[in-house]
């Protein structure tokens, strides 16, 4: 076993015995924050196929967050209102079924990541970041603006929605659930990186003109990338609105964006578990820092400038060193 | 007449005031190397990225194994099967030896869209791309990072991936290159056996490695091939010796 391995299989186990332990403790808040950060971790896992793999610095994943937390939240919100959405030419109505509302929301997210990559993906560098952040902040504005699903103020969702046989309302229940779901897509994004796409993905990154001499197309590998990274955070988002049940404009934010981003970075970009030690790491602070000052993004702030200037690997690459490579 | 793999007719190209080609027209046949020399500035890169693709020539076409490629890409010409070397080595530097070598194996096979089974245990894959670097004497140092190689070792290696696309063309931007005398002694004697398997589009500044392998070529200034012929012929020629292989000889 490597290091990595070693260290990965440490961050794996410590979500679920971190939401053990606070159950046997009777601290219900404590699993809360477990989830959440197993719910931030997998929106950084999303955004970490696209940025760490791929190399696409992407500002705007928040579009995604946002699009999965509102696939939530109209769905719900016309069940609990019995309304449906819509009635012609065909009925479609709302719905509390979290496997639905979870491929509504992978769907929706994959589309629109489709549309928002096949125009950013024509530029690159700091062009491809303005793009994506500005598709990130339409989004913002819109759901602003939009009233019929709350606009500003967003949507309440009063009952958690149900998964078949499962009591979701009981918080170390949902915390299974949102970590199912990151163990599996952990899973699929590590059997990815290793696929002929992920070696395609991650050469075109690092050498896009070799990429187009052995005849692939750089432009749809990272589209393709794109899609799976924002189905991905789009996921995350559904789930996160469903911790909260609450759907607000700031999951579109650019702030939202930035701290995916931030789970990426802190915990190591292109590392498979970067974005599970970041978001833990990131909860760990909020919760710690948080409750001893208002202005606890400070010290985050200054972390993560520690983290970009000494430790390019992040946390993972402090522990585990160096990537090995998969021969 | 042997058919023609290669066919560029009347290609074109200016930069603004300067023609960088100037209608150059070259053929390459089976079985043959055909060097391209010239001084620097000649535009030699220049007409190397227009058939490649990545440079969309002013006018003229390039015809690939009959078929006219000049519309397409340099993803849709490699995949015809154009196999190009870089004059500064293009690698996936944070990779292996080997995985830059199944990466053109991958190319080559076209099955990229697959998400799930680990490629470095593809049998085909990576056969082909240990038959490549054991050909070009790297098999030794595959499992080494290619950030780690030397100057002479990438070269190789670039030679290494371009085999792996099994190419019915090799496009070679001076794959000597810094190589010192050894390693383009030991280069030249492989090319020499490589054009068995495909004609070789050379350029090169190594003379005594042109010399040796080339069975015609053709001489770049400014744009313009001012001759083309067999080594013999290139060295014979009163305008080469002024343009290009020293004026004080020919004076």
């Amino acid at each position: 076993m490597t290091r990595e391995t070693i260290l990965n299989t440490f961050l794996f186990l410590l979500l679920p015995a971190t939401a053990l332990a606070a159950f046997a403790l009777d601290e219900p808040f404590i699993i809360t924050l477990a989830t959440k950060a197993a719910i931030l971790a997998l929106a950084g896992v999303g955004l970490n196929i696209a940025l760490g793999l791929g190399g696409l610095v992407s500002f705007g994943h928040a579009a995604f967050f946002g699009l999965g937390g509102y696939a939530m939240g109209i769905l719900a919100a016309h069940a609990q209102s019995y309304t449906p959405i819509m009635e012609s030419p065909f009925l479609i109505e709302g719905t509390k079924s979290m496997p639905v509302i979870w491929l509504v929301a992978l769907a929706v997210s994959a589309l629109a990541a489709l549309l928002i990559g096949a125009l950013s993906l024509r530029t690159s560098g700091v062009y491809f970041i303005m793009v994506t952040l500005a598709f990130g902040q339409m989004l913002f504005y819109f759901a602003i603006s939009w009233p019929a699903y709350g606009g500003e103020d967003g949507l309440s969702i009063y009952v958690r929605n149900g998964f078949p046989g499962l009591n979701t309302l009981d918080p170390l229940t949902f915390f299974g659930i949102a970590f199912v779901i990151l163990a599996a897509v952990l899973f699929f994004a590590g059997r990815l990186a290793r696929a002929p796409f992920g070696l395609a993905l991650s050469a075109a990154r690092q050498n896009a003109e070799r990429v187009e001499a052995v005849g692939l197309a750089p432009f749809k590998l990272r589209l393709v990338a794109f899609v799976i990274s924002g189905a991905v955070t789009g996921l995350a988002g559904a789930l996160f609105a469903d911790l909260n049940r609450f759907v607000s404009p700031t999951m579109f934010s650019w702030q939202t964006s930035g701290e995916i981003m931030i789970f990426v970075i802190l915990g190591g970009v292109g590392r498979l578990f970067g974005p599970v030690a970041g978001a833990a790491l990131f909860i760990l602070l909020e919760h710690v820092l948080g409750g001893l000052s208002e202005f606890w993004h400070i010290y985050l702030g200054l972390l993560l400038l520690l983290v970009v200037l000494f430790a390019r690997g992040g946390m993972i690459g402090l522990i585990a060193g160096r990537e090995v490579a998969h021969d | 007449m042997t058919e023609v793999l290669l066919d560029v007719r009347n290609l074109h190209k200016s930069f603004g005031a300067l023609k960088a080609t100037d209608d150059v027209s070259l053929t390459l046949k089976p079985g043959e190397i055909h060097a391209l020399i010239g001084p620097n500035g000649a535009g030699k890169s220049t007409l190397i990225k227009q058939i490649a693709g990545g440079l969309r020539s002013d006018s003229g076409t390039v015809h690939f194994a009959g078929q006219d490629v000049t519309p397409l890409s340099t993803v849709q010409r490699a995949r015809a099967g154009l196999g190009r070397t870089f004059q500064i080595s293009s690698l996936a530097m944070e990779y292996t030896v080997l995985q830059n070598a199944v990466l053109g194996a991958l190319g080559q096979s076209g099955r990229v869209m697959r998400f799930f089974a680990p490629v470095m245990r593809q049998k085909e894959l990576r056969e082909e791309a240990l038959r490549a670097l054991e050909l070009v004497g790297l098999a030794d140092h595959a499992a080494k990072r290619t950030a780690d190689l030397s100057h002479g070792q990438r070269r190789q290696l670039e030679v290494a991936v371009a085999l792996t696309l099994r190419p019915k063309v090799f496009l070679m931007d001076e794959p000597m290159a810094g190589l010192g005398a050894g390693g383009s002694k030991a280069l030249t004697g492989f090319l020499d056996g490589l054009r068995a398997e495909a004609p070789i589009l050379l350029v090169e500044h190594d003379m005594d490695a042109v010399f040796a392998l080339a069975d015609r070529i053709s001489v770049l200034v400014y744009g313009q091939i001012i001759a083309t012929g067999t080594a013999a012929e290139i060295k014979a020629d009163p305008q080469v010796r002024v343009a290009y292989l020293g004026e004080e000889d020919a004076a």
